[in-house]
């Protein structure tokens, strides 16, 4: 068959595709789909409500500290905000909504047709929602956390928190880092497998090295923080004395084992926003990225140098000086290759032929504001200046700067750029600019001010101030910058709603883009390609006479995808993927039982893992024909 | 929706084959990526110990006795024996040889109850609970952790063996016996430092 002169084949063709990928219709359909872009959009979608609610905290928190003595909240109340929103944005927010943009655009820039693992892929959602409702339906029940997004002990071993609390904010982690860990591993295998034939590992698009990166660094990152809060629980629970000094143990081994997670965590927020920037940068300065090969290696510098920091979050426990001296000069460090993209960036920009629609508005946010946030990093990284800064509001400060700036300005210039490719619509040009200009202007109204506070001795996680202090002014402004970025956020949302109805036609190709997933029609079918796309350079849609090369043979009747190899990208075999099912969806259930159930018994790890063992052997469960009806045998 | 872009046909896969052995198949990089999760798992969980025991006087502290040194030896040499076999099914698994695969995962799984009677035993002579001080803690911890692992495998190998006999058995399924010998090899590998921390580190410290 050939598809270049035989259109009505090609049209047979699609439709047969379309009835094998598609799921099934209602709510059925609903539940067991494994299609990577429902699930991740489900992802993003709770993500940006988690996001909403998060930022109503941070409104609250603002109201509650614009003036001296104001009484909105008591510290029991801000305690509970500030760890809410602190644990919903690091855990529920930043990592999930990042994989979720890896999920649903990883296989389209392949041009492949799903994941890897479509059916973990259905599991991580699940698993997440479950960490989700257990936070937000413990905290209607005013069972909230209120340590901050980080518990040390003693104050939340079983001495100082009874009750709940604790366990609720431990637990979650646990269900955000299994579905993190299930969504990274997915990533890696689609990226390293799923590649279709001639994207060789350096002709990879920076934003699909990007999440490459990330998710490694998740793997090895994410295994310590699930260590460390099982051991919290059990030092709860059953009374063993990880953290207890009377029994021998240390509170620090909890800080080591958190941070060594958590400085990683920021890279793992962080470098997906590269990729993110690196695409937009890319087309909307009409030209292939300048310096392809520092911007990987600069990279993988960070994700190597992001495992050797995580002490300076500890400079203020007291220890050893050449300790310090040594974390000191590796936080310093890490600024060189976040330099060199920086500089990259700009270059390409430069020698561009710049196109100022609104995803690269908040590219060029994300400079501005990143830069400070990182100017700020490098100043709190030496060990005698953060003795006197920790704990102020600089640290919250610099924290905003880069995890705002630094990773929410780039999703937000992502989620613009490819919205068009979801819905098939594009946004508002003009309601977008003025959203980004009011969170861009609102946040650094609302945060600049909060270096001088910190400089002015405010420590952070105060729930009020004295009048005498002279912070007023200060701190009013920054509700101020609050209320204006928040209007910003209620206009980019509105912007998005309306312009599922409402908004232009996006055709396949709105922004004239190099990657492969503007090669689909807007929003992309079932099996998003009808034929295996063949690639020989970083920008394909760029090259070439506008026809793109493909390669058939891939089943139309059963879910077929093509597996090539890690380095070269060569064909290798035609894998069966998995078809719609219940069982992610069980397997969740019963996984998030055994998790609640371990907050109140250690027997829940027993009676708990039969239900989950079922669940697993009925969704692996075979559908090849039964021994002896094919003749083997 | 507008039309997808024009193409030219630059080859065909359908002569490719339907399955792929080892690193080949995609499922190969999603075991590798559960065992580098786990694997790190272990590191941290014995750097933790390492931390605990250079903040204490003594180790094991005073009072506390080190574990008995038979059922842990024993069930080290045995699990170490159990490779045998397991290199053995993968080289079935390798020749396409159903019915050794058949057999040899049924083997493989009843090891896993021998050993899973051994690890019991393990847990009566360590001598210490868990709730007595930060060194009990750590010894359970990494000892529950390696258990945890022991079970995963015999839950695999077992399910794993009763599909073999129901259905048949394709490429991608040799290819899933082939996965599961080499997670096999991983419990034993990540077991040996674990086994020399919790019984002779305490003797030699």
């Amino acid at each position: 068959m050939n598809l270049d002169t035989n259109p009505p084949a090609q049209a047979k063709r699609h439709r047969a595709l379309l009835a094998t990928w598609s799921d099934a219709p209602g709510v059925w359909g609903f539940l067991t789909t494994v299609d990577h872009k429902r699930i991740a959009a489900r992802y993003v979608l709770t993500a940006v409500a988690l996001l909403f609610l998060a930022g109503l905290l941070a409104v609250d928190m603002r109201l509650q500290l614009s003036q001296p003595d104001m009484g909105r909240m008591g510290p029991q109340g801000y305690n509970e905000a500030f760890a809410l929103h602190g644990s919903t944005m690091l855990f529920l927010v930043s990592v999930p909504v990042m994989e979720a943009m890896a999920m649903w655009l990883v296989p389209l820039m392949l041009g492949a047709r799903t994941v890897a693992f479509p059916r973990l892929a259905a599991f991580s959602y699940w698993l997440y929602l479950g960490g989700v409702l257990m936070l937000w339906i413990s905290h209607a029940l005013d069972i909230t956390p209120d340590l901050g997004w980080f518990e040390y002990p003693p104050l939340s071993g079983p001495a100082y928190s009874a009750g709940h609390r604790v366990d609720i904010w431990a637990q979650m982690i646990t269900f955000s880092e299994v579905a993190a860990l299930a969504a990274s591993v997915n990533v890696v295998a689609t990226i390293l497998k799923m590649r279709p034939p001639g994207m060789t590992l350096a002709r990879m698009p920076l934003f699909v090295w990007a999440m490459l990166v990330a998710s490694v660094m998740t793997v090895f990152a994410l295994p310590s923080i699930m260590l460390v809060t099982s051991m919290l629980i059990s030092d709860r629970l059953v009374s063993t004395h990880f953290f207890a000094p009377a029994g021998g143990g240390d509170v620090l081994l909890f800080q080591h084992l958190f941070w060594f997670f958590g400085h990683p965590e920021v890279y793992i927020i962080f470098v997906p926003a590269i990729g993110f920037v690196s695409a937009i940068v890319e087309t909307f300065s009409r030209r292939t990225l300048f310096g392809y090969v520092p911007m990987v290696l600069a990279m993988l510098g960070i994700a190597v140098l992001a495992f050797g920091l995580w002490v300076h979050h500890m400079f203020a426990v007291g220890l050893p000086r050449l300790g310090s001296a040594f974390y000191t000069a590796a936080s310093m460090a890490i600024a060189l290759p976040a330099g060199v993209q920086i500089f990259c960036w700009i270059a390409t920009m430069g020698s561009g032929r710049l196109r100022f629609a609104t995803p690269l508005l908040w590219v060029i946010g994300f400079i501005l504001t990143f830069v400070i946030g990182g100017l700020s990093g490098v100043m709190t990284a030496s060990a005698p200046l953060d003795l006197q800064l920790t704990d102020t509001y600089f640290i919250v400060a610099h924290l905003h700067y880069v995890l705002v700036g630094g990773a929410m300005f780039p999703l937000f210039g992502a989620f613009s750029y490819w919205y068009p490719k979801a819905t098939g619509r594009l946004m508002s040009e003009r309601w977008g600019k003025i959203a980004f200009l009011l969170i861009f202007l609102g946040f650094n109204l609302g945060f600049f001010p909060m270096h001088l506070l910190g400089l002015q001795g405010m420590p952070r996680r105060i729930y009020t101030y004295g009048p005498e202090m002279g912070w007023g002014t200060l701190n009013l402004v920054a509700t101020i910058g609050t209320f204006v970025s928040a209007a910003g956020g209620l206009v980019f949302i509105a912007n998005a709603f309306l312009s599922l109805k409402r908004g232009a036609p996006a055709g396949n190709d709105p922004w004239g883009g190099p990657t492969l997933e503007w090669a689909t029609s807007s929003p992309p079918p079932a099996h998003n390609f009808d034929e295996v796309v063949v690639v020989d350079g970083v920008a394909p849609l760029w090259a070439g006479d506008g026809r793109l090369p493909v390669m058939t043979g891939l089943a139309a009747d059963r879910r077929e995808v093509l597996i090539t190899s890690v380095i070269d990208a060569l064909p290798q075999y035609r894998h069966r993927s998995p078809t719609p099912s219940i069982w992610p969806l069980i397997a969740a259930v019963a996984t998030s039982i055994l998790f609640i159930g371990s907050i109140f018994t250690p027997w829940a790890l027993v009676w708990g893992a039969v239900p989950v063992g079922v669940a697993l052997a009925a969704w692996f469960w075979p559908k090849r024909p039964r021994a002896g009806a094919g003749g083997q045998e | 929706m507008s039309e997808p872009r024009e193409t030219r046909v630059a080859g065909d896969v359908a002569g490719l084959p339907d399955g792929a052995m080892g690193a080949a198949n995609v499922v190969w990089w999603g075991n590798l990526g559960f065992m580098l999760i786990e694997g790190t798992a272990f590191a941290l969980a014995i750097g933790a110990y390492f931390y605990l025991q250079s903040q204490s006087l003594a180790w094991p502290p005073a009072g506390d006795a080190s574990p008995d040194l038979l059922w842990g030896s024993l069930f080290t040499g045995a699990l170490l024996a159990t490779e045998l076999p397991n290199r053995w099914v993968c080289a079935r698994a390798r020749a396409k040889d159903a019915g050794g695969v058949r057999r040899g995962t049924l083997m493989m799984a009843l090891f896993g109850l021998v050993l899973l009677s051994l690890r019991g035993l393990e847990f009566a002579h360590l001598n210490i609970r868990w709730d007595r001080d930060a060194y009990g803690s750590v010894l359970w911890m990494l000892m529950l952790l390696h258990s945890s692992h022991l079970v995963t495998e015999l839950g695999e190998s077992a399910v794993q063996s009763a599909w073999l006999r129901t259905h048949r058995i394709e490429t991608d399924q040799f290819s899933d016996v082939q996965d599961n010998c080499e997670y096999w090899t991983f419990v034993v590998l990540a077991w040996l430092p674990i086994y020399v921390i919790v019984y002779w580190v305490p003797r030699w410290l």
